[in-house]
């Protein structure tokens, strides 16, 4: 039997069974699984060779398929001609724009992309042709010998050119002009905040874009079978998703004839969570041809996709006192959206919505722009829109912090955001370990007696240290789509065997989502967390969980592990309560056995125990969900930023700078991470160091830089570096050596009160190289990446008597001039306020469709 | 009879020979991965850059993607599937999975087979001699640091050594 009370909608993990064991406070030594070091349930198969990914399956009678791609960055398409590839011999099916009309793209908001661009291409790269031939070299050819006529359309190239600029439209929705969305969102009285502030700073920063790099490239493997069912194997972080965009672009193909599984993810970063173009082809070609139809991108092809970082600039205005509380802050970023809306919407909240979880910010101004421009789109990586206004904010108070003589850490820990709270911009904060945080990476690093005093060392190069912090969010707490159904969902199936099956419709993507399902239900069962069978990503067979994404999926799945687990102990008790004539409630469910509390030699093996329930209940199988807190913001944009909980990090990163040239090394990071509580202490570690590893990426090196020139009258605009070497990221020789600090705050909103840690400790590496850098040789680079190159022009600023800084303009200029209209005026909690913006006009009733 | 325009060859692959059937300008990575199925070394990029393809051939690491298939003739060759003795995992597989140091492991395959290399030419290797020796695989998931330390810990249990990992790398410093 399934149990599911409709009565009883997903409650908030924090309802449920405060008298259990496992509640979120319990004590490590209570708990038999979680917490230790147990391997991931996949791990022998990775390093066996025997993980299938995408790319590695392979059916009878497969096509290849590829992609034209468009060569100009901007432009109408006048006229395509397959006639020559067509008739070359292999050539099995030729797609165009015309034959998948319907728009598609992952936010409802921004129905904006084409599997295949019907009329016009907005980055070099959009594709346009899919041809699939019997082998991938005659696919290549075919795509040679397609010729397509374009009409040039004047390509828009950046932030500044997209506001100078309204036409030509790149899309016919949108605010105005180029510009996607304006967010002006003002929360309590700035007049009064910057009144009292005693010191007021005002700068501007840029964060130039990078990509996700994994080392996977995306593919996909389509079948459209001959029982009218399409199945789609695909590198995605999120097959919900994919199979609603399949729905709705090969309609009237029913949703529900459509299965989508998601392989092993080579890698995501957030790279791999949109529905994309290359898999919806695949399954309109394999509809067309009647065979499985295989795309794997060539590594170029991948930065195409992209739906990296966006490029942002911004404009930060805090004040504060005398002693560094801060009083006001006004924050303006611009983003760099590229060619497509992707995930973007989001992203322009997420530059304004995280500032005020880390430290308490009293009255707070944000305004965002998302400008089109003819770039490949961008979107979430790790850490999705708050890195950059992270970097921002941070070196931004290490700047007051010199300012006003104070210890920046110091400054730091007097500002933090009470826990349990709400915030000026209506976030509710749980658990808040970043106060441990500073205090572990400052004793760690000898922080007090060796900043600003390490200087030049017997090589000739200079070292400093530099800190930072962070917060970030455990899933977004909303779904993409407006919808009251569970954010993930989790059923059991318990066989006589004693094997214990969880379907989950949550992507392993190298995070570990298959064995925090394993690592809750083993400890609420009692069972070897690696004797558990884990179907997960496979919409067929698992109920939806909305995928690898937001750091959402420890908590929400393992709560949905955890409700499913906690009824599935409750079926077996009742088998085994009256098998044994003892009260369930005396029952003790650990080492795969189930026994009397009072008498532990009377019980039975967990085997055993299934089989007692199943004789009494019948087939044994159980569910559960999960949906997030309501979020107590309600005016329009409070959206985006409630989570369940927020994960919090602190960082001390020691540069060695070599002052003649600008090279800099790292050669030590003190990392600490707020984890809630470590599910997996192990598996933690290699989060925090991975993402460790993936902010010095972006602090030092990597950057989506484009070539911009003309010839022949053209403006030639195209990506600088597609490729694995010319996209500089780092590899073992400038891995520092990390010191890393899991710090547990349980929460109660978490499994165990675990929160999120697979993007948070990202977020203060890039602003602690840059406040490193200034600690060693006293120039400030507010920009990102902090290149060699940066370096040396502050450093040649500074030897010039000019402003030892390489950045934006730090005048009005640095910015464009763009008119955000009112403001959204939201009274904060401390004014009374109750979530609601007070000027803001009734809503037109269109949200939910 | 041999297709018009491909090769017939016998390849030793992780020491069991092989006649595959090929087109000449065929890689050794394109060979194992679609004429034999062995999808286990992967691709990154198939232009030398990123390690993932790393395999065997006489005993060294080689990127698959840039050795034509008709330059492995003749010669040994071993991949990940041929790493593991029968039912029992080679100790660089079990640290790897032990401590985590194979997060979405698609790299994982590339960096076995080099350091496999490496620990059998030198079996005390210092961390700068690991770093070196992976300085051409990429991973974007561990940050490395777990790959040093399930190579250290693996050379010490093939000397014979009864080597656990550190406290401080599972649970992190106090």
């Amino acid at each position: 039997m399934v149990l599911d009370d409709p009565t009883s909608r997903p409650a908030p993990a924090g309802k449920a069974r405060t008298d259990a064991p496992w509640r979120h406070d319990a004590r490590p030594d209570e708990l038999k699984h979680i917490g230790k070091p147990i391997r991931k349930v996949d791990a022998r198969s990775k390093v066996s060779g025997l993980t299938k990914f995408a790319d590695d399956l392979v059916l009878p009678r497969m096509l290849h398929m590829k992609l034209l791609r468009s060569t100009m960055a901007h432009a109408e398409i006048v006229h395509i001609d397959t006639r020559r590839a067509a008739a070359l011999p292999g050539v099995k099916g030729i797609l165009t724009g015309k034959d998948m009309p319907i728009p598609f793209g992952i936010l409802p908001v921004s129905q904006d992309e084409h599997a295949l661009c019907p009329d016009r291409v907005r980055f070099v790269g959009d594709p346009v042709v899919a041809i699939a031939a019997t082998e991938e070299e005659i696919a290549w050819e075919a795509c040679r010998l397609v010729e397509v006529e374009y009409r040039e359309l004047r390509t828009i190239g950046g932030i500044h050119e997209a506001a100078a600029n309204p036409e030509p439209r790149l899309h016919d929705y949108g605010v105005r002009g180029n510009i996607h969305r304006l967010e002006n969102l003002e929360f309590g009285d700035l007049q009064d905040g910057f009144a009292r502030a005693e010191h007021v700073r005002e700068d501007t920063f840029f964060f130039e874009g990078n990509t996700h790099l994994p080392m996977e490239q995306h593919a996909t493997l389509a079948h459209f079978d001959k029982d009218g069912k399409l199945c789609v194997w695909s590198s995605t972080q999120t097959p919900h998703y994919l199979h609603k965009a399949l729905a709705r672009v090969l309609h009237p193909l029913p949703a529900h004839h459509i299965r989508v599984i998601a392989c092993p993810n080579g890698g995501g970063f957030g790279g791999k969570s949109d529905p994309f173009n290359h898999e919806i082809a695949a399954a309109k070609m394999s509809m067309l041809t009647g065979r499985p139809v295989k795309i794997a991108l060539t590594r170029e092809e991948v930065f195409w996709c992209h739906r990296g970082r966006h490029p942002v600039l911004m404009r930060s205005k805090v004040g504060v006192t005398r002693t560094g509380r801060i009083t006001a802050l006004d924050f303006q970023s611009y983003l760099d959206g590229g060619a497509y809306g992707s995930y973007g919407t989001a992203s322009t909240f997420y530059t304004g919505a995280l500032q005020t979880v880390t430290y308490a910010v009293e009255n707070y101004h944000f305004r965002g722009a998302r400008f089109f421009t003819n770039k490949a789109p961008c979107g979430p990586k790790r850490g999705h829109g708050t890195p950059q206004p992270r970097f921002a904010l941070e070196v931004q108070l290490d700047k007051i912090a010199c300012d006003l003589g104070l210890d920046p850490a110091q400054m730091r820990l007097d500002n933090l955001a009470p826990r349990d709270s709400l915030t000026a911009n209506f976030l509710r904060i749980g658990s808040m370990g970043l106060g441990a945080c500073i205090e572990k990476v400052v004793a760690g690093s000898g922080w007090k007696e060796r900043r600003g005093k390490l200087g030049r060392q017997p090589n000739g190069r200079y070292r400093g240290l530099g800190l930072a912090c962070s917060s970030y969010l455990s899933g977004a707490g909303l779904p993409i789509y407006w919808n009251g159904m569970p954010h993930s969902g989790v059923q059991l199936k318990l066989d006589r065997s004693g094997l214990v099956t969880a379907f989950c419709g949550s992507t392993d993507i190298g995070q570990g989502s298959d064995s925090v399902l394993g690592w809750i239900i083993g400890e609420v069962l009692g069972i070897d967390p690696l004797g558990i069978r884990v179907v997960t990503g496979d919409t067929d067979l698992t109920p939806v969980d909305l995928g690898s994404y937001s750091s959402r999926v420890t908590v929400m799945t393992g709560n949905a592990a955890m409700q499913a687990a906690e009824r599935a102990r409750d079926l077996v008790a009742d088998g085994v309560a009256q098998k044994l004539g003892v009260p369930a409630s005396r029952l003790v469910f650990a080492d795969a056995r189930v026994f009397d509390s009072e008498d532990p030699k009377r019980g039975m093996t967990w085997q055993e125990a299934v089989c007692a329930a199943e004789a009494r209940l019948g087939t044994i199988g159980t569910v559960g969900s999960y949906a997030p807190p309501p979020a107590a913001a309600k005016f329009r944009g409070g959206g985006v930023g409630p989570s369940p909980s927020y994960s919090y990090s602190a960082a001390v990163v020691e540069v060695e700078v070599d002052a003649e040239t600008g090279v800099y090394t790292v050669p030590k990071v003190w990392m600490a991470h707020d984890i809630g509580r470590a599910l997996n202490a192990a598996v933690a570690m290699g989060q925090i160091e991975g993402s460790v590893y993936m902010g010095l990426g972006e602090a030092m090196m990597e950057e989506m830089a484009y070539r911009d020139r003309s010839h022949k009258g053209q403006r030639i605009f195209v990506h600088k570096i597609p490729s694995l070497l010319e996209y500089k990221s780092p590899t073992t020789l400038e891995m520092p050596a990390v010191v890393t600090y899991v710090v547990e705050d349980p929460d109660r909103n978490g499994p165990f009160g675990a929160k999120e840690v697979g993007q948070g400790p990202l977020l203060p590496m890039m602003p602690a190289v840059a406040n490193a850098v200034f600690d060693a040789v006293g120039v400030r680079v507010d920009e990102i990446p902090v290149s060699f190159e940066k370096v040396f022009a502050a450093l040649q600023a500074k030897q010039d008597g000019k402003e030892p800084r390489y950045g934006p303009a730090t005048d009005a200029s640095g910015v464009p001039e763009v008119d955000f209209g009112d403001s959204l005026k939201i009274k904060t909690p401390w004014q009374g306020g109750d979530g609601t913006a007070w000027n803001e006009p009734k809503r037109e009733k269109k949200a939910a469709k | 009879m041999t297709e018009p325009g491909k090769v017939l060859a016998t390849f030793s692959v992780n020491g069991e020979p092989h006649e595959v059937a090929f087109a000449p300008h065929k890689t050794l990575l394109e060979v194992l991965r679609e004429e034999l199925n062995l999808t286990g070394t992967k691709h990154g990029c198939e232009l030398g850059e990123c390690g993932a393809c790393t395999v065997q051939v006489d005993g060294t690491p080689v990127l698959s993607c840039l050795l034509l298939a008709v330059d492995a003739v003749g010669k040994q060759v071993r991949t990940v599937e041929g790493l593991a003795r029968g039912p029992e995992l080679d100790e660089l597989q079990h640290t790897f999975a032990d401590l985590g140091a194979a997060q979405c492991g698609y790299c994982t395959p590339g960096i076995l087979m080099a350091a496999d290399a490496l620990l059998r030419d030198n079996q005390r290797p210092s961390r700068d001699e690991i770093k070196q020796c992976l300085a051409g695989n990429l991973c974007r998931c561990t940050g490395y640091l777990k790959i040093f330390e399930a190579v250290e810990l693996a050379a010490a249990r093939r000397r014979g050594e009864d080597a656990q990992p550190s406290k401080e790398s599972i649970h992190g410093a106090r």
